[in-house]
């Protein structure tokens, strides 16, 4: 039985290639080989959301997806997403409504909340909540959360 | 100085917390993100029983694992670190057993660390403690009060398992009681529950045998606390030992307290010479972090004909885990209870009778609101009560009971000082937002069409800011002096350290804006570290809602001597008298004129680097330290309102949250926003434990929930938006009159929901008094199951 395999993918833009141990799942493939620590472990079952990143442009959890099933794919992390600048309305709603404290979920909220916006442009408070009702905060009690993607998708709207 | 420069802009403005850029692009750095060479990871192997004894334990298999580099039990680790006791001297009656960090020869609790597996990785040091065969043998449990009263002791020495009792007691509430009214009683239960921190009990500890140091990064409160527990519990020097605390991601609490298995990570960083990494897993922060409340209450309230307290009596049986919780002890909850209940009100015939019991459970200790939900719970579910026996409206009974402002100051009946409380101001704001006419008016309606809606109020106080006669005067190493540090650089900008830390409350904001309203530079020149025993002045961290209060007041005094020796520097410079002038703008300035006399960049930059242009006799001090004590009292007490509007269904038992409203005293406001948001975030913590949140116990002792699946936290789709304000009651103990902000949400959320609750039920005759009010318990109340 093999335990490792080489894998080769995008993360952020650039090509990757490690080789990997099988049972190494995604987000410690990212934060401990890449040390791109901006994803987040908070549970290891797929409860919290704190380790969401983008696979081939759908928001997965890290911690439900092994690395070598993301060989050929192309994964953005917060950090990819930041950089691009695709975040920065929800970033500054987040900033401006305080919708973070510890910031552990932030990361992971930001990507969530950029996948609804993409698929519903104007979601009401609801359905806002209905998307990261996956995602814990045990910090803001969410509304600060809900009142930032709100705003943001006000603007966005705006500026179309 | 004049009380304009004290309290001038910023403070008192909505600043962001200065991490949130960092966080919002993920470029944070939490204990799990801080890299280290040749680092090793542990793994424990942790107790599958209540109460078990040790036998044997054979390695073999894991000491040969692939990457295992270190195989260590407690009885090898014995003389690597101390054990400890979690006593406290102004409770001398209080008797706790010695706890080592890995158990020996005896596990007392399900997830008891035993043994320590180092490994390369995590998944090999996970692997090995697989291969460990321990032989158990089984001894009987204590899992409830029951049998902690009429059972085994778990430890014989201390002739018991009641490791606390005390009576509180005013006045004769016996005759009060002969002589009442009304007598509304209730048993309440309230169940165990834990912090939930997102990130994970975390840390990295790194000996350096070269020189005997050890520095450990720590998902933690406390810093210099952790400093003096590894220096004297590992017999490292002092000033050897460094705890850094990057950022944390979360806390509540639950990260103010000593763990067995982080110690541990210490003692094997020393015994392998490696940096040693231990982070608990999910399954592993159900089972041993810290755990709170568990308590059964037998509470009753006497009234007379006109609806006015007589008297209060309290029975709490407080059910600990097999040790107190080290280095605060686990009093503190049944401390709280006892002393807090009847807290709002004018009664002066009061009797509490707390008894802590050892069970074989995870540890009881702090996390956020310590007993004060519970005494606000009980006090404010025995009014309801006995409103509806008397046929008073709540309100209107709560009204007739509060202390008014004439009463203040007083000392309460439970032994609290109290400075001066705002409930009758707080209820009137709180009446005000919720519109309880219109409420009264739906719920009457929708009863009709058989909606079942309940209206709940709960009045709470808190303790907050806990001043040094408490655990200092109990024997703790526990600072509750708090220190600032404040330099200004060359270039005129603030740098500032203070020994308070920030889990996400934003207390890094509030420093900032004191030290630039005094200074009178712009937020953004001001920078805020905290975090590092090293680097930080001397402090004792975040918890118990002590951050503004404390750390705020040696910031404020620490800028301001920042800001003496400047404004003397500039007078020297000047000629003139250094009262004329003022900061401004980051320029000195004509405090009459406002005419800029030099820029601030242009003074620090000559007392750092022309020091001659200044007489001989005068040496720029550009950097100061300063500390703040509280004296002569144990707590500044705060106080609030929450009321919580709900719908039960009688079929299902669902509760549905649809409004929550929070007033709340916290003083003077250094920052709305984020008080604001940290009373929501408390609000919804509450809200967790009184509807969801509870580590469910089998009558063996075995922990049943230890992930998400089954252990529920409030989720965004439960919760509802809630609204809240602010009453400004400034405290005079201190120059900014700041009180506490952390844990009002919690306090309030619980006794909220329970009225609420039970306002709904009441069509149904039934009532309930045990949390979580899961859907499962209030169809038991409703005869449905």
């Amino acid at each position: 039985m093999t335990d490792a395999l080489e894998i080769t993918l995008t993360v952020n833009g650039m090509p990757v290639t490690r080789r990997v141990p099988m049972r190494l799942n995604l987000v410690d493939f990212l934060r401990h080989e890449l040390d791109l620590t901006g994803s987040h472990v908070g549970c290891e079952h797929g409860a919290c959301g704190a380790c969401s990143v983008v696979v081939n442009g759908g928001v997965v959890r890290g911690c439900l997806m092994f690395a070598v099933q993301a060989d050929g794919t192309i994964v953005e992390t917060i950090e990819g997403a930041s950089e691009s600048g695709r975040l920065k309305p929800l970033q500054d709603a987040f900033h401006n409504h305080a919708a973070l404290q510890c910031g552990f979920c932030t990361p992971g909220m930001l990507l969530t909340a950029s996948a609804l916006l993409a698929q519903n442009p104007s979601p009401d408070r609801e359905a806002i909540r209905e998307a990261i009702s996956g995602n814990l905060c045990r910090c803001t009690g969410y509304q600060a959360i809900v009142d930032a993607i709100e705003t943001a998708a006000a603007l966005e709207q705006n500026d179309d | 100085m004049t009380d304009t420069h004290l309290f001038r802009p910023p403070i008192g403005e909505d600043v962001r917390s200065p991490r949130a850029p960092r966080l919002l692009a993920g470029r944070g750095k939490f204990t799990d993100d801080v890299p280290a060479p040749r680092i090793a990871h542990v793994a424990y192997l942790r107790s599958p029983y209540a109460h078990a004894r040790i036998i044997a334990i054979d390695r073999n298999a894991a000491i040969f694992a692939p990457g295992v580099l270190l195989v260590a039990s407690g009885a090898e680790i014995r003389e690597d670190c101390a054990s400890w006791r979690g006593t406290h001297d102004l409770f001398p009656a209080l008797v706790a057993a010695e706890q080592p960090p890995l158990a020996i020869d005896r596990v007392c609790w399900h997830g008891e660390p035993v043994v320590a597996v180092v490994a390369e990785t995590r998944a090999e040091a996970e692997d090995a403690v697989e291969l460990i065969e321990v032989r158990w043998e089984e001894l009987p449990p204590v899992a409830d009060a029951e049998t902690a009263l009429t059972g085994p002791a778990i430890h014989p020495k201390l002739g018991g398992n009641i490791g606390f009792e005390t009576t509180v007691e005013a006045g004769d509430t016996s005759t009060a009681f002969a002589a009442a009214h009304l007598v509304v009683e209730e048993n309440f239960r309230f169940g165990r529950h834990t912090g939930v921190s997102l990130e994970p009990r975390t840390i990295l500890a790194d000996y350096n045998s070269a020189e005997d140091s050890l520095l450990v990064h720590q998902s933690h409160q406390t810093p210099h606390q952790q400093q003096d527990l590894f220096s004297r519990l590992l017999g490292i020097p002092e000033h050897k030992v460094r705890v850094v605390c990057p950022d944390v991601g979360g806390a509540f609490g639950l990260k103010h307290h000593l763990h067995g298995d982080e110690i541990t990570a210490c003692v094997l960083s020393r015994k392998l010479g490696r940096p040693v990494k231990f982070v608990a897993d999910r399954l592993e922060s159900f089972l041993s972090d810290i755990h709170c409340r568990d308590h059964e209450i037998t509470a009753r309230m006497a009234l007379n004909d006109e609806g006015q307290i007589t008297a209060i009596e309290v029975d709490d049986l407080f059910l600990v885990g097999p040790y107190s919780q080290y280095p605060r002890s686990s009093i503190a909850e049944g401390n709280q209870i006892a002393r807090l209940c009847g807290a709002p009100y004018r009664h002066t015939n009061y009797r509490a009778h707390l008894r802590m019991l050892y069970q074989n459970k995870n540890l009881i200790g702090h996390i956020r609101s310590v007993g004060h939900p519970l005494a606000a719970a009980v006090t404010e579910g025995l009014l309801d009560k006995a409103a509806v026996g008397l046929d008073i409206d709540p309100v209107e009974l709560r009204r007739r009971n509060y202390l008014r402002d004439e009463n203040f100051p007083l000392t309460s009946p439970g032994g609290i000082e109290f400075e001066h409380l705002s409930f009758n101001a707080c209820l009137d704001r709180v009446l005000e937002m919720m519109d309880r006419p219109t409420l009264l008016a739906e719920q009457n309606r929708l009863r009709k069409k058989g909606v079942y809606r309940g209206i709940g109020l709960n009045t709470f106080v808190e303790l907050t800011a806990i001043g040094p006669e408490y655990y200092g005067g109990g024997g703790q190493h526990i600072s509750a002096q708090e220190g600032c540090f404040v330099r200004i650089e060359p270039s005129g900008m603030i740098r500032c350290m203070t020994g308070v830390t920030d889990q996400g409350q934003g207390i890094d904001a509030g420093i900032q804006q004191i030290v630039a309203s005094v200074l009178g530079v712009p937020i953004d020149d001001v920078r805020v570290e905290s975090g590092d025993s090293a680097l930080s002045p001397y402090g004792g961290g975040s918890w118990g809602s002590r951050g503004a209060v404390l750390g705020g007041e040696a910031a404020l005094r620490a800028a301001r001597t920042l800001r003496r020796n400047i404004l003397n520097l500039a007078a020297a410079l000047l000629q003139c008298d250094a009262s004329a002038l003022d900061i401004r703008d980051r320029n000195i300035v004509d405090a009459a004129s406002s005419q800029i006399r030099i820029t601030l960049a242009e003074l620090a930059n000559t007392g750092h680097f022309k020091p001659f242009a200044f007489p001989k006799d005068i040496q720029p001090a550009l950097a100061v330290v300063e500390h703040y004590a509280s004296r002569d009292r144990l707590f500044v007490a705060g106080n609030g309102i929450q009321a919580s509007y709900l719908e039960v269904d009688p079929e299902t038992g669902f509760v549905k949250l649809l409004s929550h409203w929070a007033v709340h005293d916290a003083g003077r406001l250094l920052n709305p926003l984020l008080v604001k948001e940290q009373v929501r975030g408390g609000v919804v913590q509450g809200l967790g434990g009184v509807l969801f949140e509870e580590c469910i116990y089998s009558p063996e002792g075995q922990l049943q929930n230890g992930t998400f699946a089954d252990y529920l936290v409030p989720m965004a789709a439960e919760m509802p938006d809630i609204e809240v304000d602010h009453i400004q009651t400034p405290t005079a103990t201190s120059e900014l009159g700041t009180k506490g902000a952390g844990e009002a949400g919690t306090a309030g959320a619980m006794g909220a929901v329970l009225n609420a609750i039970n306002d709904a039920l009441s069509p149904f005759d039934t009532r309930i008094s045990k949390t979580p009010c899961t859907p499962d318990r209030i169809l038991r109340a409703l005869g449905k199951i």
